[in-house]
C-alpha cells in the first residue's frame, strides 16, 4: 500500500510541520523537506517498476457494499507528475526558507504547501475517477489557502476567492463529466475508462461529457476565457507561484487532457475545442505578457500562453503531438519554476517587481542574472535550452496539421506570431531587469541573495541545459514511459535531437527569434497603443460584476424576501409548506385511509384517560395566556401520555416520561418566575383565526397519518432484536439492550447531544441577571418563608431512599424495565428536591456546585467502554457479558447481569444526572442572584 | 382504541402548532412541549398498539412474535430525554432574550414598535 502511504504522508506531515515550526524555522524547513523526501522514497519501488512498463495498481476496500475502493495507480504519466511534484516541491521548500521574511509564519506556509503536495499527488496517482475528483478539489482548496497566505492584503484575498470560484466551479463541472463518463463506461476505474474510447466516442452523450470534462480542465489550467484568475493568483508568495501556479497545479488541467487522451480524443469535436482553445490561449497569453510591467505578471501570462501551447498540442491529437505535449510539460515546469524563483530573488533584493523601476542589475547580481538568462532563453525557445526542443516539435506538428484544414496556412502564421511575442517578452524580462542604467530609487540596495537561495535555481538551470543539449541521454527514458502511458499504446517514431535539418519548423523558430528581437526594440508605439486600450477589456472586472452584482445581489434580495425577521412568519411558512408537501403526497398517490389490521377494543378506563387528555390539552391551549394554569394543565397532559405508555406495553417509556415530566415542569415553573405571569392579548383576531386554521389542518393530518399507520399490518425488524437480545446482548429487557448494545452508537450520540445542550444552557445562563418580581399576577407579595420545615425534613429523609431506588433501577435495567436514562432522571429528581425543599445555600454546602465533571466522566466512561471492545478485536461497542450474584444479599435480588454494557449504561446515567442538575442548579443560581438580600439572609440561617 | 390514540395525536399536534405560532416565548415553549408529546406518541404508535406484552423476554407468556415492538420504544426513550434538553434550552434562551432585550416577544421586539 505504499502508493496510499505516499499520498497520505504529506497530509500527516502538514500537521507535524506546523508543530515543528514552533521550535524554529530551520526545523520547519528540515521536517517539511523530510516529509517530501519520505513520500518520494515510498514511491520508489513503483517508480522503478513503471520504467519497465509496469503499471502499479493498488486498491484498498473502502465501502465494498457500494463498490467503492481506494484505488491508486502509478504508470509513466503518474511517474512523471509525481517526480515533478516532489522534486520541485523539495526545491521550493528550500527556497521558501530564505524567501519568507521573519515576520511571516513559515510553519503555516509549509503546512499548506504539504497539504497541496498530498492533494496533487492524489490527483496524479488516483485510479478511481471520483477519488481523483476529491483530490482535485483539495488542490483548489489548498491553492486558495496559499494565495491568501498574506491574509491581511486585500489583493491576496480577492485573488484567492476568484481562483477558488473558477477552479472550484470547474471542479463541479468535472464531477458531472466524470459521472457521465462512469455511467457510460459502467466503471469509474481509469483502466476501464481508458480502454473504452470507442464506446465513449460513439455514445450520444459524448458531447456533453466532453464539454463538462474540458470545462474542468480549462478552468484549472487557466485556458482562455478562464485565464484571468492566474495573474491575480500571483498575490501569493513567490515560492507558491513557482510551485502551484507554474509547475504543478495549473498542470492538473493538461494532466487530465493527457490522462483521458485515449478515451476522449480523436474526434473533430475534440480537435476543434481543445486545439482552438489552446491556440487562442497561446496567442492571448503571449501578447498580454509583453505589456505587463510586473515581473510576476509577465511570467503569469507567459505561463498561460505555454499552457495554451500544451493544450493545443493535445488538441492536434496525433500521437506525435501528444509526445510533444508531454515533453513540453516537463520543460515548462523546469524553466518556469526557475524563472519564478529568479523573479522572487529580484523582488527580495530590490523590494519591487516593477520593471519600470528595476534596471541594470547585472552589476549587483551577475550570478542570478546568468541563471535568469538561461531560463529565459528556454522560455523563448533559444537553441541549446530545453524549451527549444519541444517548441520545435510543436511547430513541426502545427505544420503537419495545417495541411489537412481549410485556411490551414493560418495556423503556422498564428503560431509564429505567438513565438515572436514569446521571444519579445523573454527579452524584456532580461533586458529591462539586468541591463541599462543602474537603478536609482529602489526600496533596497540589491546584491546577491544568500548562497542557498540560489541552489534550487541552479539545479533547475542545469536541468534546462542538460535536457536541451543531451536530450537522448537525459530525458528520453522518462518521456518514453510517460508518453506511452498517455497513448496507452505503442509510441510513434520520434527523434529527440538538437538538429533535424533545415525544415519549416526551423524556419519558424528563426523567424520567431528575429521577429522577437525586432518587436522588443520597436515596442514603444505598441506600448502607447496598449495603454490606450487597457482597462476597457478587463476580464476581472467582468467577473466581479457578474459575481458581486448579479449573483450576490440576487441572493441577498431573495433572502430578504423570504426571511423578514419574524419568527411567527417563518414558523407559519415552515408548517404550511410541510402541510402542502404532505397533502400533495396524499392527493397524488391516493390509498385507502384504513388498513386491515384488527383493532383493539376501547375500555372505560382508557376512555376516561382520553377524555382527561382532551380536556387538559384544550384547556391549556384556551387558557395559554394564564401561564401558570396552562403549565399545570400541560403537566396533566404529560401524565396521561405516561399512562398511554403503561397501557400499551412500554414500561420503560412510562418511567422515563414520568420522571422527565417532573423535571420539565419544575424547570418551567422556575423559568416562569422570571417571565411575565400573563401573556398580553393579541391585537389581531385574524391572525388567531389563521393560526387556528393551520392548526386544524395539521391536527387532522396527524390524525389521519396516525390512523393509517396504526391500522396497517406491520412487518418490522423487531423479531431480530427479540431473538438476539438474550444471546447477543445478554439481557432480557430488549429496549435497554437496544439502547446500550445493538444501537449503542446512537445512544452515545444522544448523550453527547444532551451534554452539549447542558453546556449551551450553562453558557446562556452565565452572568444572567433578571429582575425578580416582588409579587405575583394577582398582586400578592411573594412569601418570604422560603423553606417550610416539614417539607425540608421529609425531603432529607427521602433522599437515601430515592437514591436506593435509582440504583436498583440502574442495576436491573438490562433485564427489567429501567436503565441509565431512567435511573439518572430519578437521581436528578431526588437531588433537585433537596434544592427545592432546603434551598440552594443549604444544598450547596453538601453537594458539588457544578456538575461538569460528572458529565465529562459519563461521556468518557461510555467512550472507553465502547473502545474497550477494540482490545478484543471486536467492533466499537460490542458488549461482553457474564452473570454474577452478590454474596450475602444475592439471595434477595437474585443473579444479575454483569455486562460491559452495564458500564456504558453507567456512563449514560452520569451524563443524565449531570446534565439535568447542571440545567436546574444554574437556573436556581440565577434565582439566588435575583432574590432580595433580606430573604437570602433568612435562607442562609435556615 | 387506535382511533382514540390517533385523535389524541391529532389534538396534541393541532394545539401544539397553534401555540408555537404565538408571539410570546412562554406559550411557544408550551406548544413545543405538546408537539413533542405528539411526535413521541406517533413514533411509539408506528410499532402498533399491543396490550400487556412488554418487550421483556420471559415476563409474558406469549410467543416472541407477539411482544410489543421494542425498536420504536428505544427510539422514543431517547427522544423524550433529548426533548427535555431541547425544552430546557429554548426556555433558557427565552430567559436570556428577556434579560437582553427587555421583553418576551419571539422577535425580540413588541409589535407596533420598529427597530431594535
Amino acid at each position: 500500500m505504499n502508493l496510499l502511504l505516499a499520498v497520505l504522508t504529506p497530509f500527516l506531515g502538514a500537521a507535524l510541520v506546523a508543530l515543528a515550526a514552533r521550535r524554529g524555522r530551520a526545523l520547519a524547513a528540515w521536517s517539511a523537506g523530510a516529509v517530501a523526501a519520505l513520500a518520494l522514497l515510498l514511491l520508489l519501488p513503483a517508480m522503478a517498476a513503471s520504467f519497465g512498463g509496469v503499471t502499479t495498481i493498488q486498491r484498498l476496500p473502502w465501502i465494498p457494499t457500494a463498490g467503492l475502493d481506494l484505488a491508486f495507480r502509478l504508470d509513466g504519466l503518474g511517474l512523471l507528475f509525481a517526480l515533478l511534484i516532489l522534486g520541485i516541491g523539495l526545491l521550493v521548500i528550500l527556497y521558501a526558507h530564505y524567501y519568507l521574511s521573519l515576520e511571516d509564519s513559515l510553519g503555516r506556509l509549509y503546512a499548506y504547501l504539504l497539504l497541496f503536495m498530498g492533494s496533487m499527488l492524489g490527483v496524479v496517482l488516483s485510479e478511481n475517477l471520483i477519488q481523483l475528483l476529491v483530490f482535485w478539489e483539495l488542490t483548489s482548496l489548498s491553492s486558495f489557502l496559499l494565495i491568501a497566505y498574506w491574509r491581511r492584503r486585500e489583493a491576496a484575498r480577492r485573488g484567492a476567492r476568484m481562483a477558488l470560484v473558477l477552479t472550484g466551479g470547474g471542479g463541479l463541472a468535472l464531477l458531472a463529466g466524470f459521472l457521465l463518463l462512469g455511467e457510460i463506461v459502467g466503471s469509474y476505474e481509469l483502466t476501464s475508462v481508458l480502454a473504452s474510447g470507442d464506446i465513449l466516442r460513439a455514445h450520444p452523450l459524448y458531447m456533453p461529457t466532453l464539454l463538462l470534462v474540458l470545462l474542468g480542465a480549462f478552468t484549472k489550467s487557466a485556458q482562455f476565457p478562464f485565464h484571468f484568475w492566474l495573474p491575480h493568483a500571483m498575490a501569493a508568495p513567490t515560492p507558491v507561484s513557482a510551485y502551484l501556479h507554474s509547475a504543478t497545479m495549473v498542470k492538473a488541467g493538461v494532466f487530465l487532457l493527457a490522462r483521458l487522451f485515449p478515451a476522449l480524443s480523436g474526434t473533430p469535436e475534440w480537435t476543434w475545442l481543445v486545439g482552438g482553445v489552446g491556440l487562442a490561449t497561446l496567442l492571448v497569453g503571449a501578447v498580454i505578457a509583453l505589456f505587463k510591467h510586473d515581473l510576476k505578471g509577465l511570467l503569469a501570462y507567459s505561463t498561460i500562453s505555454h499552457l495554451g501551447l500544451i493544450t493545443a498540442l493535445f488538441g492536434i491529437g496525433t500521437p506525435l503531438a501528444a509526445v510533444a505535449g508531454v515533453f513540453h510539460i516537463i520543460n515548462h515546469a523546469i524553466f518556469k519554476a526557475g524563472l519564478f524563483m529568479a523573479a522572487g530573488i529580484i523582488d527580495h533584493e530590490c523590494g519591487t517587481r516593477d520593471m519600470r523601476r528595476i534596471s541594470g542589475l547585472w552589476k549587483a547580481m551577475p550570478h542570478t542574472a546568468t541563471l535568469a538568462m538561461v531560463s529565459a532563453a528556454a522560455m523563448a525557445g533559444v537553441p541549446l535550452a530545453n524549451g527549444f526542443l519541444s517548441k520545435e516539435m510543436f511547430f513541426a506538428e502545427v505544420v503537419t496539421a495545417s495541411g489537412k484544414l481549410p485556411f490551414g496556412w493560418l495556423l503556422p502564421v498564428l503560431v509564429t506570431v505567438a513565438g515572436v511575442f514569446a521571444v519579445a517578452y523573454s527579452l524584456r524580462f532580461i533586458h529591462d531587469v539586468f541591463f541599462g542604467n543602474e537603478p536609482t530609487d529602489l526600496p533596497r540596495t540589491p546584491h546577491e541573495p544568500p548562497r542557498w537561495m540560489k541552489v534550487p535555481v541552479e539545479i533547475l538551470v542545469v536541468l534546462c541545459l542538460l535536457v536541451g543539449i543531451f536530450p537522448a541521454q537525459t530525458v528520453a527514458p522518462l518521456l518514453t514511459v510517460a508518453a506511452a502511458a498517455v497513448l496507452q499504446g505503442p509510441l510513434p517514431e520520434h527523434n529527440l535531437a538538437l538538429w533535424h535539418g533545415v525544415n519549416p519548423a526551423l524556419w519558424m523558430s528563426m523567424i520567431a527569434l528575429a521577429g522577437g528581437v525586432l518587436l522588443y526594440f520597436g515596442r514603444k508605439p505598441l506600448f502607447t497603443l496598449h495603454d490606450r486600450v487597457e482597462g476597457r477589456l478587463d476580464a476581472r472586472a467582468i467577473f466581479e460584476r457578474l459575481l458581486e452584482d448579479a449573483l450576490l445581489r440576487t441572493a441577498r434580495r431573495f433572502t430578504a424576501a423570504v426571511d423578514t425577521g419574524s419568527l411567527q412568519r417563518q414558523a407559519a411558512l415552515f408548517i404550511v409548506s410541510a402541510l402542502v408537501l404532505g397533502g400533495s403526497g396524499l392527493l397524488l398517490a391516493p390509498s385507502p385511509l384504513s388498513g386491515t389490521r384488527a383493532l383493539l377494543p376501547v375500555d372505560g378506563v382508557s376512555l376516561m384517560a382520553a377524555l382527561a387528555l382532551v380536556f387538559a390539552t384544550l384547556a391549556a391551549t384556551a387558557l395559554h395566556r394564564q401561564r401558570l394554569t396552562a403549565l399545570i394543565l400541560i403537566g396533566a397532559v404529560g401524565l396521561v401520555v405516561a399512562l398511554v405508555f403503561v397501557k400499551f406495553s412500554a414500561p420503560d417509556l412510562a418511567l422515563t416520561q414520568l420522571s422527565v415530566e417532573v423535571v420539565t415542569i419544575i424547570l418551567l415553573l422556575l423559568a416562569l418566575y422570571f417571565l411575565p405571569q400573563e401573556t398580553p392579548a393579541e391585537p389581531s383576531a385574524s391572525r388567531r383565526w389563521r393560526d387556528g386554521a393551520i392548526a386544524l389542518v395539521a391536527g387532522s393530518g396527524a390524525t389521519m397519518l396516525a390512523w393509517a399507520v396504526m391500522t396497517r399490518p406491520v412487518d418490522s425488524i423487531a423479531g431480530w432484536f427479540l431473538e438476539n437480545s438474550v444471546t447477543g446482548g445478554g439481557g432480557t429487557n430488549v429496549v435497554n439492550v437496544i439502547l446500550v448494545d445493538f444501537r449503542g452508537f446512537d445512544t452515545f450520540g444522544e448523550i453527547t447531544v444532551l451534554a452539549i445542550a447542558a453546556l449551551g444552557i450553562f453558557a446562556l445562563l452565565e452572568n444572567l441577571r433578571l429582575p425578580a418580581p416582588t409579587h405575583d399576577a394577582q398582586g400578592r407579595v411573594w412569601d418570604a418563608d422560603l423553606h417550610p420545615l416539614i417539607m425540608a425534613t421529609f425531603a432529607r429523609l427521602l433522599l437515601p431512599l430515592a437514591l436506593l431506588v435509582s440504583a436498583f433501577i440502574l442495576l436491573r435495567g438490562h433485564n427489567l424495565p429501567g436503565g441509565g436514562f431512567i435511573a439518572g432522571l430519578i437521581t436528578a429528581v431526588a437531588l433537585i428536591m433537596q434544592y427545592l425543599a432546603n434551598g440552594v445555600a443549604w444544598t450547596h454546602t453538601r453537594l458539588p456546585a457544578q456538575t461538569h465533571p460528572l458529565i465529562a466522566a459519563g461521556l468518557l466512561l461510555a467512550l472507553l467502554t465502547g473502545a474497550a471492545s477494540w482490545l478484543f478485536g471486536r467492533p466499537f461497542l460490542t458488549s461482553a457479558f457474564g452473570h454474577a450474584g452478590l454474596p450475602w444479599i444475592g439471595h434477595w435480588i437474585g443473579e444479575f447481569e454483569l455486562a460491559s454494557a452495564m458500564a456504558f449504561d453507567l456512563g449514560v446515567y452520569l451524563v443524565v444526572v449531570g446534565a439535568s442538575l447542571l440545567i436546574l442548579i444554574n437556573l436556581g443560581l440565577a434565582h439566588r442572584a435575583s432574590t432580595p438580600v433580606g430573604a437570602r439572609v433568612k435562607e442562609a440561617r435556615n | 382504541m387506535e382511533a382514540l390514540i390517533a385523535l389524541a395525536i391529532g389534538l396534541l399536534t393541532g394545539c401544539g402548532v397553534y401555540l408555537v405560532l404565538r408571539a410570546h416565548t412562554f406559550p411557544v415553549v408550551l406548544g413545543l412541549t405538546l408537539l413533542s408529546y405528539a411526535v413521541n406518541l406517533f413514533l411509539f404508535a408506528t410499532g402498533r398498539l399491543v396490550v400487556g406484552q412488554p418487550p421483556v423476554i420471559g415476563s409474558a407468556t406469549a410467543a416472541l412474535g407477539q411482544l410489543a415492538d421494542p425498536l420504536p420504544q428505544a427510539l422514543v426513550l431517547t427522544a423524550i430525554v433529548i426533548g427535555f434538553a431541547m425544552t430546557a434550552f429554548v426556555i433558557m434562551l427565552s430567559l436570556r432574550a428577556r434579560a437582553e432585550l427587555g421583553n418576551d416577544h419571539v422577535d425580540g421586539q413588541d409589535e407596533g414598535r420598529t427597530g431594535r
